[in-house]
């Protein structure tokens, strides 16, 4: 059932048939017993070396309403709660995208006259699913880690609630439930899980959609103004708009590496 | 030698029961925190830690400082301390109790916590921070438990228990190092990412708990007539003076570096700690500067041999260390280490009425069982002959 | 024996209360497997429904850890038919009564797994 039991199975049985050969041995190399079954992953899935994401801002100052289809198309797919104190974000908030001003998101770029128009505009923010992730680095349990295409998950189900890696994050990125969730969600999507009261949740760069061959939410709902590929492709789409534009990371002297770059 | 706590007067027992009333009242409410979650508490997503993990560091510190008593003893064979080691040995396993509880109380999912265990992670520091924890509750338990048993038959100590005494004191480093290390290796935490802070937590440590550990000495004189012996307290109060001297000099560092480099991001926590955040003084504001005040008093108070060795004048002087290097550690370090939140602005954050009454509770855990100990110590003394 | 007359009775309690489990259920009615409400139309399982009633645990959390740790959401299963490796999206697609088939089971062996304090039970199950 285990990986490495399987393996060992494998292992096991190729060299006992190499050596004896002995029909006392056949079972071990029939067909899979119940619960033996392998994993895979599905033939459409999207793949990367590095998933990485190209905000391009312009467009969505053009475009504002932008800014609203994206945070809805990702909170309400993946059951994300609004809470509310007396009609403003309450202070426990959890949230996964959303948006802020210039000076909020782009904390290093302390220029004293900056250009009326960028200082205007707002701009989106999430994980950064950074290389070098300061949350994934102090969490006690593995509950947080680094996928090999890049993206940093959590695992909820591992979770312990200590909170380490939200004081670890320097951007902001991680909510935790400071309550039960299912309380504050108006819809809950049946195909995705809530989140339990106790545990931190982030954005997921939409690994489970990318599994099954469709690209992030965000990107979908954005008409163009998100893009998203593999960082370490010079022909991706991404590489592209790097190549092509003049774009900024968040707090990048913290040497967290984000993946997410904005387009001014 | 644990049927010494069954006999006991009046006054114990009544001391012991209220202990374990508040015990009952945190408890109480802690069950509502476990049902409800942590927002019965007054932490939000940007400031996502407070008061819990404020005290639990405040407490690895008291448990280090028994090394303040332990260190002369066997490094120096300074014999004066002999009498009061195992106050210092027994105050520290209530600390480090005390300190498990706060962690486990700031957990959102604490029926997980073997997850540490089960899924052993070492590039986290909390991993390290359980470890060596565990390891100096076991390490002062035996100590303290073997030399007293040793004292009670009026033998020397067992020879193998000195090199574990020379592990407990390079462990009692390590523990608050490790604490330390748990908010100095992060990125984007200004007020935290400083070198010294280690340095600076021993430093807060080897002046705080000593100083507790002389206020409850001179209580117990005045209770039950165990005298720690005037060399001894004045020793002591020597090296609370030193270390206060210290801690405050670093202090000053850390204000030096941010102020004169002139570099924003560190100069922030400073300015919401002492100044407020946007044109409004915060209520840690207060605090912060009613600490400055009371650690230099204290310090000069300490410092010269004329009010050091004055009985009547060093209790408050005491105290008012202890506040100051509380508020300092307990309130203004955490609070600090938030404020500024990632986007530059200023969420406040106030410990809830649940929150501190659970932190009452845990305390009243740690005192519950500091008594039972010293209990059993100072009837073993009284036997003994060493009271 | 010291304090006897305070040792034996504590025993005896100690050993009253430690088996209560057991005389508090003598003559009670025998363990019988509970009716559970099968998927209608559906005929297999992921794994052969014998193996899944005694297993079903250590495979969710397996599927639990391949899914979401390594990256692989596909089950090949034994008789080679692949599934999504979804708890929410395939088991309860099918097992889509949570009373009559989860619970009845959990409730009668008096374990209360805490799956659903986020995966979402199919509509009609609230």
């Amino acid at each position: 059932m285990k990986k490495d039991r399987r393996q060992f199975l494998k292992v096991a049985s190729l060299s006992f048939l190499g050596v004896a050969g002995s029909a006392a041995l056949g079972p071990v190399c029939q067909a899979a017993a119940p619960g033996e079954g392998s994993f895979t992953t599905a033939k459409n899935a999207l793949h990367a070396k590095k998933w990485g994401m190209v905000i391009d801002t312009r467009k969505f100052a053009e475009n504002p309403e932008l800014y609203n289809a994206v945070t809805t198309a990702c909170h309400s797919y993946h059951n994300v709660p609004t809470i509310v104190e007396n009609g403003m974000p309450s202070k426990r908030e959890v949230k996964w995208i959303w948006t802020d001003g210039y000076h909020q998101t782009f904390t290093d770029q302390v220029d004293n006259y900056p250009s009326h128009e960028i200082e205007q505009r707002r701009y989106l923010m999430l994980c950064n699913h950074c290389e070098n992730p300061a949350c994934v680095r102090v969490c006690p349990t593995k509950a947080t880690f680094r996928r090999k295409d890049g993206i940093v998950v959590m695992d909820y189900h591992r979770c312990i609630g200590c909170r380490y890696c939200m004081a670890g994050c320097p951007f902001g990125a991680r909510s935790f439930n400071f309550m039960d969730p299912r309380d504050h969600i108006a819809q809950v999507n049946p195909t995705f899980p809530t989140r339990m009261r106790g545990v931190v949740e982030k954005c997921t760069f939409c690994s489970e959609l990318l599994a099954v061959g469709k690209m992030p939410l965000c990107v979908e709902a954005s008409d163009g103004a998100i893009a998203f590929g593999d960082l370490t492709d010079p022909e991706s789409s991404v590489r592209k708009l790097l190549a092509e534009n003049f774009t900024l990371r968040r707090k990048p002297t913290l040497g967290t590496e984000p993946s997410v770059y904005y387009i001014l | 030698m644990i049927e010494k706590v069954l006999k006991g007067s009046p006054p114990f027992y009544i001391w012991l029961l209220s202990l374990g009333a508040l015990v009952g009242l945190g408890a109480t409410v802690y069950l509502f925190q476990l049902f409800l979650g942590l927002q019965v508490t007054g932490l939000s997503r940007d400031v996502s830690w407070g008061f819990y993990i404020a005290q639990f560091t405040y407490m690895v510190g008291v448990a280090a400082s028994a090394v303040m008593l332990v260190l002369p003893t066997y490094f120096h064979h300074y014999k004066k301390f002999k009498k009061m080691i195992i106050l210092g040995e027994f105050m520290a396993i209530g600390a480090v109790i005390v300190c498990m509880l706060f962690i486990v109380a700031d957990m959102g999912q604490p029926q997980r916590v073997m997850n540490v265990i089960l899924h052993p992670t070492p590039n986290s520091v909390m991993f390290w921070d359980m470890m060596v924890l565990s390891g100096y509750l076991v390490l002062n338990l035996l100590i303290g438990w073997v030399t007293l048993e040793a004292e009670r038959h009026q033998v020397d100590p067992p020879k193998w228990i000195k090199p574990v005494i020379y592990l407990s004191i390079f462990w009692a480093f390590s523990i608050h190092t490790v604490t330390a290390f748990l908010y100095a290796g992060l990125p984007g935490r200004h007020y935290w990412l400083t070198a010294i802070l280690a340095a600076r937590f021993l430093a807060s440590a080897f002046c705080s708990g000593p100083a507790i550990l002389l206020l409850l000495c001179l209580l117990l004189r005045r209770l039950t007539g165990f005298d720690a012996g005037k060399e001894a307290i004045q020793t002591l109060t020597k090296i609370i003076a030193y270390a206060m001297g210290i801690n405050i000099f670093f202090y000053l560092l850390e204000v030096f570096t941010a102020f004169y480099s002139g570099i924003p991001g560190h100069q922030h926590p400073f300015g919401a700690l002492f100044g407020g955040g946007h044109g409004h003084p915060l209520w840690v504001t207060t605090w912060m500067w009613a600490a400055v005040v009371m650690a230099i008093v204290s310090f000069l108070l300490i410092a010269f041999p004329s009010t050091r060795d004055n009985n009547s004048i060093l209790p408050f002087t005491l105290i008012m260390l202890v506040i100051a290097s509380w508020i300092d550690k307990g309130l203004g370090m955490l609070i600090a280490g938030f404020t500024p939140n990632p986007f530059e602005g200023i969420t406040v954050y106030a410990p809830s009425f649940a929150e501190l009454t659970i932190s009452l509770g845990i305390y009243a855990v740690g005192a519950l069982v500091v008594s039972l100990l010293w209990k059993i110590a100072l009837d073993v003394k009284k036997e003994a002959g060493t009271f | 024996m010291y304090n006897a007359k305070y040792i034996w009775p504590g025993i005896v309690i100690f050993i009253v209360l430690f088996s209560m489990p057991f005389w508090m259920n003598t003559g009670q009615e025998q363990y019988t497997r509970p009716q559970l409400a099968l998927p209608a139309g559906e005929k297999e399982c992921v794994e052969p429904a014998e193996w899944m009633r005694a297993n079903h645990m250590q495979l969710l959390n397996t599927w639990r850890d391949m899914a979401l740790r390594e990256e692989q959401r596909v089950y090949v299963s034994s008789s080679g038919k692949q599934w999504e490796v979804s708890l929410q999206n395939t088991c309860m697609k099918c097992h889509s009564n949570y009373v009559e088939f989860c619970d009845k089971c959990h409730v009668s062996n008096s374990v209360s797994p805490y799956c659903w304090d986020c995966h979402v039970l199919p509509k009609g199950n609230q």
